[in-house]
């Protein structure tokens, strides 16, 4: 099993009010699989997200991956498993304002202190993967929405991550350029990579072969569960 | 990550917003550059007053009336510095007792007056120096065309006389003033020489300015026996401190201790030098306030920065990013907008320093240069410390979310 979430909480105090933005949640993810986890604004799915990605830690529960729990790690060690395990996807795309593709895509490698020149060549071939080889110079005002997605899967790529993480990935995009970025989530599935699809919309999570549905901080169904069943 | 990295990305974000960046770094320029340019001019002063002192002759002792230096070792007060001329009991008999001293090469009387003195129709009111022909030898003031009065003038009261440089420019102009006749106290006098170009000024004697004529002339026609100053040529720097004694011991027979002051010339420098060390400093330090005001500049505009670039800093944390490396990245930033700003503050006051030395000595020193530039160095990282550690401390979920 490449990522394990036993018994997750994440609780949030405000004022007198205790929020329970997850509640005693468990799920596995396997090497290569592709997991839709759906829901509502407020369902918990992001919290599970930022979790499972390791931006945040849980209240209770643990983590595994690859069989190592690694809850309890600092926040050094947290930077560290971000940068080599996970590869993020953003709804806002997030690049850097006035830095070239190039440099967007090569940011990963800068904190894995991969050579300069090393750094260059990586980008600009996982700039060309992503169909922007022509665009390898352009800051982000020059990238139309869907150009700024890829480059955004481009970065999610370069150090070679265990699982991508993509929030929402085609909520600020139109439904062809949309269509375009799920078709890559597709092929990289395709080629193996695991995958953990963030969304709200039913269509989008069709795409992914395993859908988790969310609802107040609990998994109110998983279809990996009912296959088992079945 | 290693720190060359880190460096890169706190120049890339320099470089990104250029204009902020230089508005950042406007306080520390202005910070920098006054420090260095009020120390050199202050610096300069001294070099300027230094050569001065030099151009006034070798292993000379000044005798003066009055008490020069008070009992803590600066000037005394102007009122007994003022009460010292209008009661001055030196006189031409003490010259010629001091003279007699032994390791003593010559001693000169020097009067000093003021007097209205024209040529033509071009009258200057100017200082009329009344001495000896060795002057020129004693003062190192040679005459640049013709020649210095000889003793034989001074014997002689002949009313000749010799004119500073500035002094025969203002009243001939182009014309060659030597054999020219001008009028001195309403008397003719017949220009001999005029003395090379000494500089001055800036609160201290003009030298440039000064007519030069025969010590027994001047008594003569001023009817004054007042000499306003003695100079003593010593034969060797190693007697000075005994020649002084002994010009002590021999005026002492005859005045009061607090009547005359003997001094070596060279400890007037020393007391000069003390006080604009001190004036210096204290320009530098008030300079130094900018510098503090630019830090701080730098500091709110680093915090406003970090506000603006939240999103930035969750994204950097989200891709791997330390907290060690995102506080090092921004205190970095700060740090190089600190010397940057401290670079061009610097060449800005080489600049300034050499259109301000066309009118005034202005000396860059080494240690300004180091001071200015150091303290602004420790601004930056001190002043950078604080949005440093907002940044570092930043969620990288919360960051992530800001718009």
């Amino acid at each position: 099993m490449l990522l394990v979430l036993e018994n997750i909480s994440k609780h949030y105090t405000v004022g007198d009010t205790i929020i329970r933005a997850l509640d005693q949640v468990s799920i596995s993810v396997d090497e290569g699989e592709y997991v839709a986890v759906m829901g509502h604004s407020g369902s918990g799915k992001s919290t599970l997200l930022q979790i499972a990605s390791f931006l945040d830690k849980p209240t209770t529960g643990s983590i595994l991956l690859r069989g190592k729990k690694v809850e309890n790690y600092s926040e050094n060690e947290m930077a560290g498993l971000r940068n080599r395990e996970i590869g993020f996807v953003f709804q806002q795309f997030n690049l850097l304002p006035k830095t070239s593709a190039i440099e967007n895509v090569a940011l990963p490698l800068v904190y894995a202190n991969v050579p300069a020149q090393e750094r260059t060549a990586r980008a600009e071939d996982m700039l060309r993967e992503v169909g922007l080889g022509d665009r390898l110079k352009n800051t982000r005002a020059q990238l139309s929405g869907g150009q700024q997605q890829r480059v955004a899967i481009a970065r999610a790529l370069i150090n070679n991550p265990s699982i991508v993480f993509a929030d929402e990935p085609t909520g600020n995009l139109d439904s062809k350029s949309g269509e375009e970025i799920m078709d890559m989530l597709d092929v990289l599935h395709k080629k193996g990579k695991t995958i953990i699809l963030v969304t709200h919309e039913a269509d989008i999570a069709h795409h992914a072969k395993r859908r988790i549905v969310m609802r107040d901080g609990h998994i109110i169904s998983d279809s990996k569960d009912r296959k088992k069943k079945v | 990550m290693n720190i060359e990295n880190t460096i890169r990305i706190a120049i890339q974000a320099i470089f990104t917003n250029k204009s902020r960046s230089l508005l950042t770094m406007l306080g520390v320029i202005i910070g920098v550059g006054a420090v260095i340019l009020l120390m050199a001019i202050g610096n300069g002063l001294q070099v300027y007053i230094t050569g001065q002192f030099d151009s006034l002759g070798a292993n000379t002792i000044s005798i003066v009336p009055g008490e020069v230096f008070s009992s803590s070792g600066g000037f005394g007060s102007r009122e007994s510095q003022f009460s010292a001329i209008s009661n001055n009991k030196l006189r031409y008999t003490d010259v010629k007792e001091i003279s007699k001293i032994s390791g003593i090469r010559a001693a000169i009387p020097m009067v000093l007056g003021n007097s209205d003195i024209s040529y033509q129709s071009t009258t200057k009111k100017r200082s009329i120096i009344g001495t000896m022909p060795e002057y020129e030898k004693v003062r190192n003031t040679k005459a640049e065309k013709g020649s210095f009065f000889s003793s034989s003038d001074n014997d002689g009261g002949k009313r000749v006389t010799v004119l500073g440089s500035l002094l025969a420019k203002d009243l001939f102009s182009n014309i060659d003033p030597i054999g020219k006749t001008v009028r001195i106290n309403g008397q003719a006098f017949k220009v001999l020489g005029v003395a090379e170009k000494k500089g001055g000024g800036f609160g201290g004697p003009q030298f440039d300015d000064y007519a030069y004529i025969p010590f027994k002339t001047y008594i003569d026609i001023f009817n004054d026996q007042k000499v306003s100053q003695i100079v003593v040529q010593a034969e060797d720097k190693e007697g000075i401190q005994e020649n002084i004694v002994q010009i002590k011991k021999q005026l002492g027979k005859r005045l009061k201790s607090d009547e005359f002051s003997v001094f070596e010339t060279t400890e007037i420098l020393k007391v000069i030098n003390q006080v604009l060390g001190v004036l210096t400093l204290g320009l530098g330090g008030i300079a130094a306030i900018s510098l503090v005001v630019g830090g701080i500049g730098i500091m709110n505009i680093m915090l406003v920065s970090v506000t603006e670039r939240t999103r930035e800093i969750g994204l950097r944390k989200a891709l791997g990013a330390t907290p060690g490396i995102i506080l090092l990245q921004f205190l970095i930033e700060s740090s190089l907008l600190s010397v940057f700003g401290g670079a061009i503050g610097v060449a800005l006051a080489f600049l300034l320093a050499l259109v301000i030395n066309q009118f005034f000595p202005a000396v860059v020193t080494m240690f300004s240069i180091v001071l200015a530039f150091g303290v602004s160095a420790t601004i930056g990282i001190v002043f950078g410390v604080a949005p440093a550690r907002r940044a570092s401390q930043l969620s990288p979920i919360e960051a992530l979310r800001s718009e």
